[in-house]
C-alpha cells in the first residue's frame, strides 16, 4: 500500500512531523515499508522559456535554444521535436540528478549546452502514466508557470511516497482515511472525514433500476445512478494522487471510482446504466459460465465465483473485475454506483484463480460496512463537482451487516499484567484519545467503544494490543520469567551421537527431506508406504525420504565435480513412512565415507574394516559393547553384495554398513545407515565400576593358519571356550594371505591376556591352558599352529 | 707420604681432563687408583706406620680417593651426556614437516547454532521438545487460530500431503502439541527446534526447507516485559553484548499483541549500512503474548493463564552470526563451506 503524504494530508495534517521520523514511527506502530522516497525524485530542476529557437548547424534533428531561466539565459541543445520559441519548459540545470543520470555543462557537436530541456518520463514518471506526447516530447507547460520556480511544485508533483507491507490483519490500512487515524496516532491531530454532500434530482434510481440478490455471498449492496456525466480527463491533483498510489488515470469517472477506493478503501465498479438494462443482480457463477472482463480476457467461472448480473447473463466478476459490456466509455451518459461486501473467502479464491486487483486485494481483508455507505455518498459528491454528473435520488440498498460500533470492556489491571507495565489510567486514557476511540472509565474498568473501521479490533487483547504498540515497547523493562526452578528435561541422544560423528572425523551435512519418488526404495528393503507432496515444487522434490543415503550420494557426487573427493560425511534426520495409514516419523544417522580420512603424508584410505571401525567406535561409545555382530543377509540392491553387513544389536536389525554397489558408482565409497529409534530401544545400563585385579597379568601371542572359509569371531569363541576364567581378553594382531602359505589358507595371529585376582600368573599355570587352547582351534577349526 | 698422595691426587685430576672416552677413563682410573697404582702401594705401606701418622695419612688418602672417584665419575657423565647428545644431533628432523592426523569431524553451522540456543535456554531450566514435521492442519492452522480461510494462510503456502495432513510450516505446532499434552495444565516452558517446509522456490533468502526454534512459556502472569527480558538475553547471548533490541507491533493470528523484534546491526551498530539495509536494525524473530483462542483450544483457561510465545529461524540467525549470504549454501554441503566450521567457540 502506498501512502501519498498529499493524499493522506487531505484528512489530517502531516506539517508538524519531518517525514521520516514519522516514516520511522509508523514502523515503529508496526507498519513496515519497503522505501519513502519522493514521487519525483530530482533537484536543480527550474521553470524557464524558451526565448529563442534555431536549428543546430551541424544536426538535422538537434536545435540551439536560448532559455530564461529568470536569473540568466541559458544556451541549451535540445533534440526534442516539439521544442519551440515562447514554450515553457522544465529545466535541468547543471548537477541535476535525473534517474537516466546528472545532466552536466557540455559541447555537443561544437556548441555549449548549459543544462536540459526535459520530458516527463526523464523525471523518473513510469511511461504507464503518460501520455504519448509526453514520452516523445519535453514537456510543454502551462502559460501560468512563473519562470525560475520550481516546475514539480507548478504540476502538483512536490509528493513524498511510502511503500508500506502491512501486515494482514490492518485491512483499514488500506485506504488513505486509515492511514490518515493511523498517522494521527504519531501526531496527535484530527482526522476529518471528506465532503459528501451533493444536490439530487428528480429520478429515483428505484423506478430504473431494481437488484436481485441470489447468494448468501454478498453481505451488503448498494447502489446509487448518476445521470449524463460528462467524460473527460481527470483533475491533475486526482491523477497525480493515483500514480503516487500506483493506479493509472482512464477518464475523470472510471478515475473517481479508484480515488474513492483508495481514500475509504471500499472498491466501487460503475456500470454504463444504459448498457445495463433495469435489472442488477449478484448470484454464484454456475460451472462453465464465461464472462470476459474489462482487460479483454475470457474467463471461465465455477460456483465460487460471485457475478454480478444483468438479471440474466454475467456482466461483472464481483469483487475482483468488471465486465467488458457494461464499461464505461467516452460515450457513457449515465452511470450506476456499485458499492458491495461480498464473502471474503470467494473472493480469495476467485483472485487466486484468475487475477489479482487492487479491489480483490480490500475484498479478501475484509470491510468496513459504513465504509461502504460513505464510499458511495463520496462517489456522489465527486461524480457531481468533476464529471458534471446529475445525482438521482434514492438509493438501491441490501445490508445485513452490523453497523454499530463494538464495546469492549477491559480492566488496566488485566493490561498491566499481559504487557508487565505499570500503566495508569490516563495513561491508557491517552493512548484511547490518540487512537480516536470513546470510552468510560469507571474504577479502572474501560469501556472502549471501538469503531467498525478497526476490523481488526474484537476481544480484550486485542485493545491490550493497540495500548502496547501506541504506548511502545521501547518504555518497558526487561524482566525474565519467575518460575520454580526445575531441571530442563532434554534428549541428549542425538547430540550424543553427533559428537561422537565429529570426534571420528566426520563432517555434519544436511540436505532435503523432500526427495525423487524414484529414489524413495533405495538403499532399503522395508515394506513402507510412499508420503507424496501433493503439489511439488519439482519432481526432485516430491516425496519424504526413507533413507537419507541418497541425499549424501548427492553431496558427495557434488563435492566430486568440484575436486573434493575425500569425503566423509554424516546426517541425522528424521524419516519417513506411511505403516498402515500412519505417519512414522524416524531418526537415522547415515554416513558417507570415501577415499583418504589422513591429513599430511601418510594417506589412509577408507575400507570395509574403518568403517565397521567406526560403527564399533559408536556403538561401544554408545555402551553396546559385546550386544553386537554384523549379520549377512540379503542387502538392498545399492549395496555391494559381499562387503556388506547389517549391524545387530541384541538380536535387532538397527542399520547396515557397507559398500555402495559398484553399478551406482565406480569409487569406493562406503556408506552406513543407523536406524537411531530402533537402536535407542535397546536400553543401555548405567556406567558401573568393576574392581580390576591387584596382580598383573599374562600377556601371550599365538598364531594359526586356518582354512580361508573359517570366521575369525567363531575362531575367538573356541579360544575363550578353551580359555577360562583366567583368559580375560583375546585380540587379533596380525592377518596374512599370500606366497607364504598354501592359496586357500589365511593366517591369524592372537594376542591373549590372562589375570588372576588372587595372584601374580606364572608360565607354568598358563602354559596347560595355552596348550588346551591351542587344540581346542586345531581341532575345531582345522587350524594348523603356527607361531607361539 | 700425605705429600705423595697430595701430588697423586693432583695428577690425577689432572689426567681427567684429558680422557675423552670411557675406555681412558677406565684406565686412568686404574692406573691411579687401581691395585697396581702407586695409591694401592701406599695403603699397603700404612701398616708401618705409627698410630697417629696411621690416622692423618688414613684420613687423607679417604679423601682423595673420594675426589678422584668422583671426578672421575663425572667426567665420565659429561663425556656419556656429549656422545648422547651426538647422536641425537644426528636424529635431526624437519619439525616443519605435516604433522599425522586424522581430518578432523565439523559440525554443521545449523547445528552449531541450534546447540547454542538450545544451551542457554536449557541453563534457564526450559525443557526441550521434539515434535513431527508431518502434522496435521489442525495443529498447524486450526488450533493456532487460523481457521480455513483465513488471510495469513496465504502467506504461508504449504507442502500438503491429504487435505488434512502437511508438512509444517512452522514449529509452531508444538505449541499445540506441548500444551495438549499437559495434562495437568501446570505452567511449564519449552523451546522446540526441528525442520519447518513452505512451498517456496529456493533461491538466496528462500528455502523450502528450513528450520525454526519454537519458544512458549505459560505461566499465571506472564508479561511481555518477560518476553522482552528473555529475547534480549537470546540477542545478546547469539550476537553480542552490546547488541539492543527493538519491538514493532505486527500480526500473527497465534498470538495477541503480536511483535517482530529487529536487533540492532552489529555491523554498523545503529548507524545504518547496507547489512541492515540503512536502517540500524535487523529483523530476527516474531513474537507474541500467546492469543486466548489457542489458550482455550488447548485447554488452558485464558483467564487463569498467560504466555508468551516466539519462533526464530535458525538459518537466519546463523546467516546474520557467520555473515553468509546465499541460504542454499546450508543445503549444498559444500566441503569448502562446511570446514568454515571447523573450531569450537565459547
Amino acid at each position: 500500500m502506498k501512502l501519498s503524504k498529499k493524499f493522506v494530508s487531505d484528512y489530517t495534517s502531516l506539517d508538524s512531523v519531518d517525514f521520516y521520523e514519522y516514516a520511522d514511527a509508523m514502523l515503529k506502530l508496526g507498519n513496515e515499508y519497503e522505501t519513502i522516497k519522493p514521487l519525483v525524485n530530482a533537484s536543480k530542476l527550474i521553470i524557464g522559456e524558451v526565448i529563442e529557437c534555431s536549428m543546430h548547424p551541424q544536426s538535422d534533428h538537434l536545435h540551439l535554444c536560448k532559455v530564461n531561466i529568470g536569473s540568466e539565459v541559458l544556451n541549451i541543445v535540445c533534440g526534442a521535436p516539439n521544442v519551440r520559441e515562447g514554450i515553457k519548459v522544465i529545466v535541468a540545470l547543471d548537477g541535476c540528478v535525473l534517474p537516466g543520470g546528472t545532466i552536466k555543462k557540455s559541447i555537443i557537436l561544437g556548441c555549449e549546452s548549459n543544462g536540459m530541456l526535459c520530458a516527463l518520463n526523464e523525471l523518473g514518471i513510469e511511461s504507464k502514466y503518460l501520455k504519448d506526447e509526453d514520452i516523445k516530447g519535453i514537456c510543454e507547460l502551462d502559460e501560468l508557470a512563473i519562470v525560475g520556480e520550481d516546475p514539480i511544485k507548478f504540476l502538483e508533483l512536490d509528493d513524498m511516497v511510502i511503500d508500506f507491507e502491512l501486515t494482514a490483519n490492518r485491512a483499514d490500512l488500506l485506504s488513505m482515511l486509515g492511514l490518515a487515524y493511523e498517522s494521527a496516532i504519531i501526531t496527535g491531530n484530527s482526522v476529518k472525514l471528506p465532503k459528501m454532500n451533493y444536490k439530487v434530482n428528480k429520478e429515483n434510481i428505484n423506478n430504473s433500476l431494481s437488484l436481485k440478490v441470489d447468494t448468501p455471498n454478498v453481505y451488503t449492496f448498494l447502489s446509487k445512478r448518476v445521470n449524463n456525466v460528462k467524460i473527460k480527463e481527470s483533475p491533475v491533483f486526482i491523477k497525480n494522487r493515483l500514480m503516487a498510489c500506483g493506479i493509472r488515470s482512464i477518464n475523470n469517472v472510471v478515475d473517481i471510482s479508484n480515488y474513492v477506493m483508495l481514500e475509504t478503501g471500499q472498491p466501487l465498479h460503475f456500470y454504463d446504466a444504459d448498457l445495463l438494462g433495469d435489472t442488477i443482480g449478484v448470484r454464484n457463477a454456475q460451472d462453465g459460465e464465461t464472462l470476459v472482463t474489462l482487460d479483454n480476457n475470457k474467463r471461465i467461472l465455477n460456483s465460487e465465483d460471485i457475478v454480478i448480473t444483468n438479471g440474466k447473463e454475467p456482466i461483472g466478476l464481483a469483487g475482483v473485475m468488471g465486465g467488458l459490456s457494461t464499461e464505461i466509455n467516452e460515450n457513457t451518459k449515465n452511470v450506476v454506483i456499485e458499492c458491495a461486501i461480498f464473502n471474503p473467502i470467494n473472493i480469495r479464491k476467485t483472485s487466486k484463480k484468475l487475477l489479482r486487483s487492487e479491489a480483490s486485494i480490500r475484498y479478501e481483508k475484509g470491510l468496513d460496512v459504513n465504509r461502504t455507505y460513505m464510499a458511495l455518498e463520496r462517489a456522489c459528491y465527486l461524480l457531481e463537482k468533476y464529471a458534471n454528473a446529475s445525482v438521482c435520488d434514492g438509493i438501491i440498498e441490501y445490508n445485513t451487516l452490523d453497523r454499530e460500533d463494538k464495546i469492549i470492556e477491559i480492566e488496566l489491571d488485566k493490561i498491566n499484567s499481559v504487557l508487565g507495565y505499570n500503566l495508569s489510567v490516563i495513561d491508557v486514557s491517552k493512548v484511547f484519545d490518540k487512537l480516536n476511540f470513546k470510552y468510560k472509565v469507571v474504577s479502572n474498568k474501560f469501556k472502549v467503544t471501538v469503531p467498525t473501521r478497526r476490523t481488526d479490533i474484537s476481544i480484550k487483547e486485542d485493545l491490550i494490543e493497540e495500548v502496547g504498540r501506541v504506548y511502545g515497547v521501547d518504555n518497558i523493562e526487561a524482566t525474565l520469567p519467575v518460575f520454580e526452578s526445575t531441571p530442563s528435561i532434554y534428549d541428549k541422544k542425538n547430540r550424543v551421537v553427533r559428537d561422537i560423528m565429529v570426534s571420528l572425523g566426520l563432517n555434519e551435512v544436511i540436505t532435503y527431506s523432500l526427495i525423487k519418488n524414484s529414489d524413495v526404495f533405495k538403499f532399503t528393503n522395508d515394506e513402507f508406504g510412499l508420503i507424496k507432496v501433493l503439489s511439488p515444487l519439482s519432481e526432485d522434490r516430491e516425496v519424504l525420504r526413507h533413507s537419507i543415503l541418497t541425499s549424501l550420494l548427492e553431496v558427495y557426487n557434488y563435492n566430486k565435480a568440484r575436486n573434493i573427493k575425500d569425503c566423509s560425511i554424516f546426517e541425522i534426520s528424521k524419516c519417513f513412512s506411511l505403516i498402515n495409514g500412519e505417519y512414522v516419523e524416524e531418526n537415522k544417522l547415515a554416513c558417507l565415507l570415501s577415499g583418504n580420512y589422513m591429513e599430511g603424508i601418510d594417506k589412509e584410505y577408507y575400507d570395509f574394516y574403518t568403517v565397521k571401525g567406526i560403527v564399533e567406535d559408536l556403538l561401544d561409545s554408545l555402551g553396546y559393547k559385546n550386544r553386537y555382530s554384523f549379520v549377512v543377509k540379503e542387502l538392498p540392491d545399492e549395496m555391494h553384495p559381499t562387503k556388506s553387513v547389517y549391524i545387530n544389536v541384541s538380536g535387532n536389525i538397527v542399520g547396515l554398513l557397507g559398500q555402495v554397489h559398484p553399478r551406482i558408482t565406480k569409487d569406493e565409497v562406503y556408506v552406513i545407515e543407523i536406524n537411531l529409534d530402533t537402536l535407542f530401544d535397546n536400553r543401555v545400563g548405567k556406567v558401573k565400576y568393576k574392581e580390576f585385579s591387584k596382580y598383573p597379568g599374562i600377556s601371550k601371542d599365538l598364531a594359526f593358519i586356518l582354512p580361508k572359509d573359517v570366521n575369525n569371531e567363531d575362531v575367538i569363541s573356541s579360544i575363550k571356550q578353551a580359555g577360562g576364567k583366567l583368559l580375560k581378553n583375546v585380540m587379533v594382531f596380525d592377518y596374512y594371505e599370500g606366497d607364504k602359505i598354501d592359496s586357500n589358507k589365511k593366517s591369524i595371529a592372537y594376542n591373549l591376556y590372562f589375570e588372576s585376582f588372587d595372584k601374580t600368573l606364572s608360565d607354568e599355570e598358563i602354559n596347560p591352558l595355552f596348550d588346551k587352547i591351542i587344540e581346542n582351534v586345531v581341532k575345531k577349526h582345522n587350524g594348523i599352529l603356527r607361531d607361539k | 707420604m700425605i705429600e705423595k698422595l697430595e701430588e697423586i691426587k693432583l695428577k690425577a685430576l689432572d689426567e681427567v681432563e684429558k680422557c675423552n672416552d670411557e675406555a681412558s677413563i677406565n684406565n686412568a682410573k686404574s692406573k691411579y687408583l687401581g691395585k697396581k697404582s702407586e695409591f694401592s702401594e701406599i695403603m699397603s705401606s700404612m701398616g708401618k706406620l705409627s698410630s697417629d701418622e696411621k690416622r692423618e695419612v688414613g684420613a687423607k688418602s679417604n679423601e682423595v680417593r673420594t675426589i678422584v672417584t668422583e671426578a672421575f665419575s663425572n667426567r665420565l657423565k659429561t663425556i656419556k651426556d656429549l656422545e648422547l647428545n651426538k647422536k641425537l644431533e644426528n636424529d635431526k628432523i624437519d619439525l616443519t614437516l605435516p604433522s599425522k592426523k586424522r581430518k578432523r569431524g565439523t559440525k554443521h553451522p545449523l547445528t552449531l547454532v541450534r546447540e547454542e540456543i538450545e544451551d542457554l535456554f536449557i541453563s534457564m531450566g526450559y525443557d526441550v521438545v521434539d515434535g513431527p514435521e508431518v502434522d496435521s492442519d489442525s495443529n498447524c492452522f486450526e488450533m493456532l487460530n487460523l481457521p480455513k480461510g483465513h488471510p495469513a494462510r496465504d502467506a504461508q503456502d504449504s507442502f500438503y500431503i491429504t487435505q488434512e495432513m502437511l508438512l509444517r510450516t512452522h514449529t509452531s505446532t508444538m505449541q499445540v502439541r506441548s500444551m495438549l499434552a499437559n495434562v495437568d495444565k501446570k505452567p511449564f516452558k519449552i523451546i522446540c527446534p526441528g525442520k519447518t517446509y513452505r512451498r517456496d522456490d529456493d533461491d538466496a533468502t528462500h528455502s523450502h526447507q528450513f528450520s525454526q526454534i519454537e519458544g512458549l512459556v505459560v505461566g499465571r502472569d506472564i508479561s511481555l516485559s518477560d518476553l522482552k527480558g528473555t529475547l534480549l538475553l537470546l540477542a545478546r547471548k547469539m550476537l553480542g553484548n552490546d547488541r539492543d533490541i527493538r519491538f514493532r507491533a505486527s500480526y500473527f493470528p497465534f498470538t495477541e499483541p503480536s511483535y517482530e523484534v529487529d536487533v540492532s546491526c552489529f555491523n554498523c551498530n545503529k548507524k545504518g549500512c547496507p547489512m541492515c539495509k540503512g536502517t540500524g536494525w535487523i529483523e530476527i524473530l516474531g513474537c507474541g503474548i500467546v492469543h486466548p483462542n489457542v489458550l482455550e483450544n488447548c485447554g488452558f483457561d485464558h483467564n487463569k493463564y498467560q504466555g508468551f510465545a516466539f519462533g526464530i529461524g535458525i538459518e537466519r540467525v546463523a546467516m546474520l552470526k557467520y555473515g553468509i549470504t546465499d541460504i542454499r549454501n546450508f543445503y549444498t554441503n559444500d566441503y569448502r563451506f562446511l570446514n568454515n566450521f571447523d573450531r569450537k567457540e565459547m
